[in-house]
């Protein structure tokens, strides 16, 4: 891991180059907790950084050294692969030592293959399985209400992983309940697994499909930080509705060579493909 | 006693009693509130209450999510959707997850009747049975019923729980209490015990009288809770009597006659015969007429009994 000695970052943190400096470290993080893993998935954690950057240092209200916090915010990783980029995010708040991050999926390690709350701080739920975390944002959104709690619900999802039909049972429910503390974002990279998501399974017209949904729905520059922190701060004043963003990102975003390839999805880097992902990510010797 | 009550009705009374007395409990159903019952529920506390709409993964989900939020969440639709659809729901995020969340599902079993097949769930407690966290309870009667409701509201973890549609003879009496990973002996015999759940515990008690009528002493159990089982109870009675009968309306693959098989050939092989359906699917019919159709009847037990005591 790059070498960090200084205190857990304070937040929020709205300076857009900071926010750049910190997603940067994220991306080595996740390049280097890859190739010592030897597995985990490159690129979609890649496009989720800046995503999850903008709302773990920017939007949410946490307390990392106390990750039970009633009043917290909530995030669910619906897109349960892009662990290391949540891993990643929460070690730099403090959640749990950096050192940890060199443990990805290693027998024993508190950073499983796909999160799990009972082992990592700063994890809500169990995910992997795609397609099943907005309905459990719905439900924390829910309960958030009948617990007058102002703390808002955010999802991450993958534009793959919407293709479960679960996601859209979901969609209609969060607009039937008008859950409007709760913000998903879809995480618009256009790979999956096999390929294009337009070769693969069709999603456009995605905006309008949440719009019928009866959504408040924006379009973003998912590696844009200023365009992420408007976005987030636009949902908060919408009511009676929830919101989803869609997050246009690259996969693999960072590195040239993983950028908008398909076969970044689940793979580590070679000794050469770290070499060169150090170098342009400007890691330091 | 004469009194007849049905499983499903007692759940929707007791959660309407329940949500006075615990305001974090909420209730989710997926259109189907008037056969789970839990529009009792849904008529006094309405902003407690979550229809979901038929769209059982999402009702897991949401219930997944309400309990993260700390409340207590009931989860309620027919036994076959709930644990047939909605299994991966269940299994990566409530039991997974180790998430607070009571799934009571009625229409359990054949005496479903005329609805068939396809709504007939007959490998629901094999799913949940095998799920990790997972408590799995089948009442007996209106009083156990009360008392695993209840016992539920307060237990901490994902419990999943099978009512039924038939009206059943009340067994206990309202000082019943329910016991986590106990079974209870219904009626005392040396000669074999006639182990059951839910509608077929009534089958084993009328197996017991015509079994004494031939002079054969028949140990009557309640395994009502399949999961955590009761195995000191199992193997006591396969060392006392020397042969058992499970009865359930369930396969017989994955649910109790499994359970029990499973701790008795590692602990105490005996003699054991399962009364239970054998890798089929059910059919429409009235719940009586399924019930002999499928072998599940007193008289069912009873010959399975004296197999058992023949091959002890």
């Amino acid at each position: 891991m790059e070498k960090q000695t200084a205190a857990p970052e304070l937040r929020p943190v709205f300076d857009p180059s900071r926010l750049q400096e910190i997603a940067r470290q994220v991306r080595l993080d996740i390049v280097e907790m890859l190739y010592r893993s030897g597995s985990g998935h490159l690129g979609g954690s890649l496009s989720a950084t800046d995503i999850l950057v903008a709302l773990f240092f920017a939007e949410m209200r946490t307390q990392p050294d106390n990750p039970c916090w009633p009043h917290r915010d909530r995030f669910i990783l619906s897109k349960g692969h892009g662990a290391p980029a949540l891993y990643a995010v929460l070690s730099h708040l403090g959640y749990f030592p950096r050192e940890e991050l060199a443990t990805l999926r290693r027998f024993g390690s508190m950073l499983q293959g796909h999160p799990d709350s009972a082992c990592t701080p700063g994890v809500e739920i169990p995910t992997g399985s795609l397609g099943q975390g907005l309905s459990i944002a719905n439900g924390l959104a829910l309960a958030a209400r009948l617990n007058r709690l102002s703390s808002r619900i955010f999802v991450l999802m993958g534009d793959g992983e919407i293709q479960e039909g679960q996601i859209w049972e979901a969609a209609m429910s969060a607009a039937h309940y008008g859950l409007d503390n709760l913000t998903a974002i879809v995480d618009r990279n256009r790979l999956q697994i096999d390929g294009r998501t337009s070769e693969v399974m069709s999603l456009e017209p995605l905006a309008p499909k949440w719009q019928a949904f009866g959504w408040h729905t924006l379009e973003v520059d998912g590696h844009d930080l200023p365009q992420l922190l408007e976005a987030l701060h636009a949902c908060r004043s919408v009511t009676g509705r929830p919101s989803v963003i869609i997050a246009h990102t690259v996969k693999g975003k960072g590195v040239s060579i993983f950028e908008d390839k398909a076969k970044y999805h689940g793979v580590a880097p070679n000794d050469e493909e770290y070499q060169q992902a150090l170098k342009e990510l400007g890691a330091e010797k | 006693m004469s009194a007849k009550e049905s499983t499903r009705v007692e759940y929707g009374k007791t959660l309407a009693q329940l949500g006075t007395e615990y305001p974090d409990i909420v209730v989710l159903d997926a259109d189907l509130s008037g056969s789970t019952q839990t529009h009792h529920f849904a008529k006094v506390f309405k902003d407690r209450f979550f229809n979901m709409g038929i769209a059982e993964q999402d009702l897991m989900g949401t219930a997944a999510g309400l309990a993260l939020g700390g409340k207590i969440p009931f989860a309620s639709t027919f036994a076959m959707f709930a644990t047939g659809r909605a299994w991966e729901q269940i299994r990566q995020t409530i039991a997974y997850g180790n998430l607070n969340v009571k799934i009571v599902a009625s229409h359990g079993g054949v005496t479903v009747g005329e609805d068939g097949g396809s709504h007939q769930a007959l490998e629901d407690l094999a799913l949940m049975r095998i799920l990790p966290n997972m408590v799995v309870l089948v009442p007996a009667d209106g009083p156990e019923t009360r008392a695993m409701t209840r016992w539920a509201a307060t237990y901490q973890g994902p419990v999943y729980m099978r009512t039924g549609r038939m009206a059943l003879p009340v067994i206990y009496d309202d000082s019943y209490r329910f016991e986590l990973g106990r079974g209870s002996v219904l009626r005392p015999g040396g000669d074999v015990t006639l182990m059951g759940l839910g509608v077929m515990v009534h089958a084993c008690l009328e197996a017991a009288d015509l079994l004494a009528g031939a002079g054969i002493a028949a140990r009557v159990v309640n395994l009502s809770c399949l999961k955590p089982l009761d195995w000191e109870l199992v193997v006591a009675c396969a060392r006392e009597t020397g042969a058992v009968v499970t009865a359930e309306e369930h396969m017989v693959a994955g649910g109790l006659g499994s359970a029990v098989s499973e701790i008795l050939s590692e602990h105490y092989p005996v003699p054991v015969k399962r009364i239970g359906l054998r890798d089929t699917f059910g059919i429409s019919g009235k719940p009586e007429l399924l019930l002999k159709h499928f072998g599940l009847t007193a008289a069912d037990v009873a010959a399975a009994a004296r197999q058992v005591i023949a091959r002890k």
